[in-house]
């Protein structure tokens, strides 16, 4: 039975649909992330879990048994706000003890406990301070030790990262991921961060418009979209406009106006005649100088319209000769200034028979 | 250390001639219009009373004319403490009804619609747009003939009537800049609805009761038309009675040694309360 179970949930505002027949599962223990633009429902079906709202459609089940009409008091949740939402008049033990304080639990108990979570995200020396004298960082983890102190069935994570800079947050990614490892509770997670979902999830729920596109794995979701949407909104990636010429059991016949014949991996709603995309990684496409190697199947010819520098990276925009225009990434392994190609100058690009993924219109 | 930014500005202000200019006016005015005055109530309380009203002469015969008088005068009769006394509980009374009846209308209003709120603010000040006498009229028509006029309950219901207003407006000050993600998180962690007014909102709020309480309270002190008009031969305040030395007694020594002693009765009160509710730290 999984632990939090969201059964064809969903919710009106007006004429919006902020969710439209939403189901999903997620499994104790797990490392969940919703993702998808803004507005595109994720905040609110977290906090129709929290107990924040209601669904006018569907059912909640957390341990198999039906949120409805439970106030979010009474649930075994917990939210970490974006915000924090730290109380400005109580000091940091005060605030995470607060939990522990509002079930009742006793002096001593107590103190125990705010030891352990304080010592879990390492604030015991700012116990005593308050939070307009803590860094973002610092509130960030009071307000997951407050959050966590009595144990949640669920926490609920509401982009509680967005307000942090670029290096500090990656650094918590990392302590957030260790610290799921270690205490074992589920995390539901909210961002519109495809980067931060793909580094800290063990599965992805991609939304768009009220609705989930695709659910999975990471990896999955990375190497195999289901739509132009999920393909488009997680990393960067290039859709090449094709049409099948043969869908084979292990690969397909592709022609790209302009450009020729090509050959992609095989896909099973693909059938002769039909016209779609080829969505290819820019990592998954190399720069390439005469004659490519065998398995590099897919070779074009085209013109640098840009680069742009990365450091470790550069990524190219390259012309094909059919106008359309295909990302290419190229890492700087070579010790030394790296040789960049320049703009306008003649390049040949190509990719494996089996890259990418056939997307039908 | 690093002196942060800001304290590092505030340093290099401090010396610069902008400074003393932008402080100059506001430093002027106080000094004509606030300092000047209670220095000369000060002194006023030490002088003699003048054969026809004001002051007598400072100095008479080559000799400086001062004296305790005024103070010896008003500790020689109990009459005058129980008036403070009175004026005190007075004082107290209304502001804590004050604040009964607006802590709830100021949540009321700092919780509804945000285009609703100045709408109902408007109505909050609105009595001020007709005059203040007129209004205490009002109240002698509306308790007189249910017999309730010239009571002490009569004056209290006036100066609460009055004062509602500026407990209302600073509460609601606080009030409607409380984050409503903490009320959210309290609920999330466990918190129902009366824990949740008592652990987080209310002791946010202390600040606008204090601001609130000190705008009806000190006013309420030296009211002297409420009790005027609403009250009886018995329910004489401070107000009163300082009204009284200045414009019918002709003493205004002892009028000024009052005022003094008022204000220094109102200072300690503030600073008791202000002692009472300084920042502590205590572990859970």
């Amino acid at each position: 039975m999984p632990l939090l179970e969201i059964r064809k949930v969903s919710r009106r505002f007006g004429d919006l649909k902020a969710l439209d027949d939403v189901s999903l599962s997620i499994e104790a223990g797990e490392f969940f992330t919703l993702v998808g633009p803004s507005g595109c429902g994720k905040t609110t079906l977290l906090r129709m879990i929290a107990g924040f709202d209601e669904p006018d459609d569907g059912e909640l089940l957390l341990d198999g048994r039906l949120l409805a009409g439970i106030s979010p008091e009474k649930r075994p949740v917990h939210t970490v706000f974006q915000s924090y939402a730290l109380f400005p008049h109580l000091s940091v033990a005060q605030n995470v003890a607060f939990p522990l304080e509002m079930a009742g639990v006793g002096r001593d108990e107590r103190r125990r406990r705010l030891a352990e979570a304080l010592a879990l995200v390492a604030l015991t020396d700012k116990a005593e301070r308050y939070p307009n004298e803590l860094s973002g960082g610092q509130k960030q983890r009071v307000a997951l030790a407050r959050s966590l102190i009595d144990q949640p069935r669920v926490l609920l994570l509401d982009e509680p990262l967005a307000a942090l800079d670029a290096k500090l947050r990656e650094q918590i990614q990392g302590e957030l991921i260790a610290l799921q490892r270690k205490i074992g509770i589920t995390f539901v997670f909210v961002t519109h961060s495809q980067q931060e979902a793909l580094a800290l999830s063990q599965r992805i729920a991609v939304m768009n418009q009220g609705r989930i596109e695709q659910i999975g794995a990471p990896a999955e979701i990375y190497n195999y979209p289901k739509n132009r949407f999920v393909a488009d909104f997680i990393g960067t990636i290039n859709l090449l406009p094709v049409e099948v010429r043969e869908a084979a059991a292990d690969h397909l016949r592709l022609f790209a106006s302009g450009l020729g014949d090509l050959v992609g991996p095989p896909a099973a709603t693909a059938r002769p005649g039909q016209h779609g995309v080829l969505a290819l990684r820019p990592e998954q496409v190399g720069i390439v100088a005469g004659v490519p190697a065998q398995e590099l199947g897919n070779h074009f010819q085209g013109r640098v319209r840009d680069y742009l520098y990365l450091g470790d990276v550069t990524v190219y925009k390259v012309a094909l000769d059919n106008g359309v225009i295909v990302e290419a990434l190229v890492a700087n392994s070579l010790p030394g200034p790296t040789r960049f190609l320049e703009r306008g100058d003649p390049v040949g690009i190509a990719w494996r028979r089996d890259a990418g993924v056939y997307l039908h219109d | 250390m690093i002196e942060p930014r800001h304290r590092q500005r505030a340093a290099a202000s401090r010396g610069s001639p902008n400074g003393w200019l932008l402080g100059a006016p506001p430093a002027v005015f106080l000094l004509v219009f606030f300092l000047a005055p209670a220095l000369l109530m000060v002194g006023a309380s030490f002088q003699e009373p003048g054969e026809f009203g004001g002051l007598a002469p400072l100095l008479q015969d080559g000799r400086l004319n001062l004296s305790l008088e005024s103070y010896r005068f008003f500790f020689g009769d109990r009459i005058y403490a129980e008036i403070f006394l009175r004026s005190f509980i007075v004082a107290a009374a209304t502001t804590l009804i004050c604040l009964m009846l607006a802590y709830p209308l100021a949540l009321a209003i700092a919780q509804s619609a945000k285009r609703r709120r100045d709408l109902l603010v408007l109505l909050v000040i609105l009595p001020f747009a007709s005059n203040f006498l007129i209004r205490i009229y009002a109240w002698i028509v509306l308790l007189g003939p249910a017999g309730l006029l010239y009571t002490p309950g009569a004056v209290i219901a006036g100066m609460v009537y009055v004062h509602l207003p500026f407990m209302v407006l600073p509460l609601y000050a606080n009030l409607e800049k409380h984050d409503p993600a903490l009320l959210e998180a309290a609920q999330d962690l466990g918190a129902g609805r009366w824990t949740r007014f008592r652990r987080i909102t209310l002791p946010l709020s202390l600040p606008g009761v204090w601001a609130g309480s000190a705008l009806v309270f000190i006013p309420v002190l030296g009211m002297f038309a409420v009790p005027e008009l609403l009250g009886g031969t018995r329910d004489m305040l401070i107000g009163n009675l300082i009204k009284e030395q200045f414009l019918d007694n002709r003493d205004w020594p002892l009028g000024a040694s009052l005022s003094i002693l008022l204000t220094v009765g109102v200072l300690l009160l503030a600073g008791l309360s202000a002692w009472s509710a300084r920042p502590r730290r205590s572990v859970p």
